[in-house]
C-alpha cells in the first residue's frame, strides 16, 4: 500500500513536471512570441507614449520666445519645492513696469513626475517631455534654468 | 533588547534573514528563533524604509499629498491614491462625473491584476520555480503600457484628482484594453500548468501556514489573506464606492486559510478583475472626466475617513481637518502591516523553509508596512 502511494507520487509529480516543460519548451521553439526589447540598441526607434513624464521642459519658438509670465502658480503646486520662479520686473514699451520671469530653475533630481505643475500653469508654459536617460556625473547638472538666456515672453500671453 | 544573533538558554538557535535578503521582497528585517528546523518565533524589525509620509502630507494640500501615496504600496499606488481622493471628495462633498467613476474603477482593476501577476511570479520564485516570473512579466507589461500611455506613468502614476482623473482616456485605450482582455483569458490557464497543477507547489503549499478565521479578524487581516481564511472583508462588496455596487462580480472565500488557499484565492480574484474589466470596457459613458473644482481646496473642519479594497486589502484614509489649506493630521491604515503582525503567529511551529512560501503568500510590500 505504501509503495503504491509512493509510486504514484513520484509519477505524478513526474508528470505534472513535464506539463510545465512543456510550455517551457514551447517557447524555446516560438521565439517569435518572446517579447523582449533590446533596450540600448532600439533607442532610435523605441518611441514613447506622448503623455510620459520624463522631465518638465519649458518650449520657445524659433523668435526665441516662451509662454511663462512668472506668475509662479507651478512653484505653490510643487509638493517637494522641484520649481523656483526667479521674478525680475521689466519696463515695457509703454513705460509700465511688468513681472516677468528672470530665471525658472528646476530641480530634476527632486523632482518625482507627478504633472501638478502642468496642470497648474495657465498659460501652457511648461510641459512634460519623453526623455528619461538622467544620469550625469556631478548631481549639479541637475538643477537646470529652462529659460533660455535673452528669451523673452510671447505676445499677447497674459 | 533582543538578541539578534547566537543562542538562546534554551539552545535555540537565533538567525536574521533580511534586511537585504532576497526573499523578504524588500528591507524587512526578521529575527527568527530556531529550534533546529523548527520556527519557534520570528520578530519583524521595522524602520529601514520609513520615510514618513503621515507626517510629510501633514505640510502638503490636498492635492498635492495624493502623489506621496504611490510611494507606499507600489503596486497598487492607483487605488491608494483612489482612496485618498475618495476620502477629499467625501469631504467637499464633491460628485464625480460617470465617466471618471468607471475610468477609476477600469484602472483600479488592470492594477490589481498587475499587482496579482507580479505577486504570482514572485510566489513561484519563492517556492523555487524560476519560470513564472517571466511569464508573469510578460502580462504585466501590457498593463504597464496602458498606463504609460494614459497615465503617463508606468508604476507612480498620479492619475486620480479630486473630483476625477487627471487626463481623459488615450484613443488608443479600449484597444489596448480589449486586446489585454484576450490575452490574459489565453494566458490565465498557462499559469495554472505551469504553476498550480505543479505537485511539488501543492505539497509545499497544502497544510503549510495555516491562518484560523478567529485568527484573521484578531489580527486585522484583510484582503485575500483573510478571504482565504473565509472572512468576508471585501470593502468593494461591504461598502461599495464608484459603482462597484453595479458591477457583477464573486468575493472568491476559502475555507482552509493555508497557503494554497491565499494563492487560489488570489488566482480568483485575478478573474473576477477580467470580468469586472469586461463589463466596463464596452460601457464608458460620454462625459467630463474631472468634476470642477476649486483651484486651492479648503476642507471644512472634521474628520474623514475614506477605504478601499488594494490588491492586498482595506487602505484606509484618515483625515483631521482643521478647516485650511493642509490636514492637520493624516493617517493611512495599510494593508501590509495587518497582514504581516499575523505571520509570527502563523509561522511558529513551521520549517524554516517553508517561511519563505508563507510570507510570499501574504504578499508583503514592505514600504507599504513602514511608511
Amino acid at each position: 500500500m505504501f509503495l503504491k502511494e509512493y509510486i504514484s507520487d513520484i509519477t505524478g509529480a513526474v508528470g505534472s513536471l513535464l506539463k510545465g516543460m512543456r510550455r517551457t519548451g514551447y517557447y524555446f521553439l516560438h521565439r517569435g512570441e518572446a517579447i523582449t526589447q533590446q533596450y540600448p540598441d532600439n533607442r532610435d526607434h523605441m518611441g514613447l507614449p506622448e503623455r510620459f513624464r520624463g522631465e518638465v521642459v519649458m518650449p520657445h519658438n524659433e523668435q526665441n520666445e516662451h509662454r511663462c509670465t512668472g506668475c509662479t502658480a507651478c512653484e505653490l503646486a510643487c509638493p517637494n519645492g522641484t520649481i523656483k520662479v526667479v521674478t525680475k520686473f521689466e519696463v515695457n514699451a509703454e513705460g509700465k513696469r511688468k513681472k516677468a520671469v528672470d530665471r525658472f530653475i528646476y530641480h530634476l533630481e527632486l523632482c518625482t513626475m507627478c504633472n501638478l505643475c502642468i496642470e497648474a500653469c495657465p498659460t501652457d508654459a511648461i510641459k512634460m517631455a519623453q526623455h528619461f536617460e538622467h544620469s550625469v556625473y556631478d548631481r549639479s547638472q541637475l538643477t537646470k534654468i529652462l529659460n533660455r538666456p535673452e528669451s523673452k515672453l510671447q505676445d499677447g500671453v497674459e | 533588547m533582543v538578541e539578534e544573533i547566537g543562542t538562546t538558554e534554551q539552545g535555540d538557535l537565533i538567525i536574521n534573514v533580511g534586511p537585504q535578503h532576497p526573499a523578504t521582497h524588500g528591507v524587512l528585517h526578521l529575527v527568527i528563533t530556531l529550534n533546529g528546523e523548527t520556527v519557534k518565533k520570528v520578530e519583524p524589525h521595522l524602520g529601514y524604509i520609513h520615510r514618513s509620509i503621515e507626517k510629510m502630507c501633514e505640510s502638503l494640500s490636498y492635492r498635492q499629498f495624493i502623489y506621496s501615496t504611490s510611494r507606499m504600496d507600489y503596486l497598487s499606488s492607483h487605488i491608494n491614491n483612489h482612496g485618498c481622493a475618495l476620502a477629499v471628495e467625501k469631504a467637499l462633498q464633491l460628485e464625480v462625473p460617470g465617466r471618471a467613476q468607471v475610468i477609476r474603477v477600469l484602472m483600479d482593476e488592470l492594477t490589481r491584476i498587475a499587482s496579482h501577476v507580479l505577486w504570482w511570479g514572485a510566489m513561484a520564485m519563492d517556492i523555487g520555480a524560476f519560470t513564472p516570473f517571466f511569464h508573469a512579466f510578460r502580462e504585466r507589461e501590457m498593463i504597464n503600457d496602458i498606463m504609460e500611455e494614459t497615465c503617463g506613468a508606468r508604476l507612480t502614476m498620479n492619475y486620480m484628482v479630486p473630483g476625477g482623473v487627471m487626463f481623459d482616456l488615450h484613443p488608443n485605450f479600449y484597444g489596448r484594453v480589449k486586446a489585454f482582455i484576450r490575452q490574459f483569458h489565453k494566458k490565465l490557464p498557462e499559469y495554472d500548468e505551469l504553476v498550480t497543477g505543479n505537485t511539488i507547489f501543492r505539497s509545499r503549499t497544502r497544510g503549510v501556514g495555516v491562518l484560523s478565521k478567529e485568527d484573521a479578524i484578531s489580527y486585522g487581516c484583510s484582503g485575500p489573506t483573510a478571504r482565504a481564511s473565509g472572512v468576508d472583508c471585501d470593502i468593494r462588496k461591504l461598502f461599495p464606492y464608484e459603482g462597484y455596487g453595479k458591477l457583477q462580480f464573486e468575493q472568491p472565500l476559502a475555507t482552509e486559510g493555508d497557503t494554497y488557499d491565499r494563492y487560489m484565492v488570489r488566482m480568483h480574484e485575478m478573474r473576477q478583475s477580467l470580468s469586472i474589466l469586461e463589463q466596463l470596457i464596452d460601457n464608458i459613458p460620454e462625459g467630463d472626466f474631472q468634476a470642477k473644482t476649486k483651484a486651492v481646496l479648503k476642507l471644512p473642519k472634521g474628520e474623514f475617513y475614506s477605504r478601499v479594497e488594494t490588491a492586498r486589502g482595506e487602505f484606509g484614509v484618515y483625515i483631521v481637518s482643521e478647516g485650511g489649506t493642509t490636514p492637520y493630521r493624516i493617517k493611512y491604515r495599510s494593508p501590509g502591516f495587518s497582514n504581516l503582525s499575523a505571520l509570527d503567529h502563523v509561522v511558529r511551529g513551521q520549517k524554516i523553509g517553508d517561511l519563505v512560501a508563507i510570507m510570499g503568500s501574504f504578499d508583503l510590500v514592505i514600504p507599504d508596512i513602514d511608511r
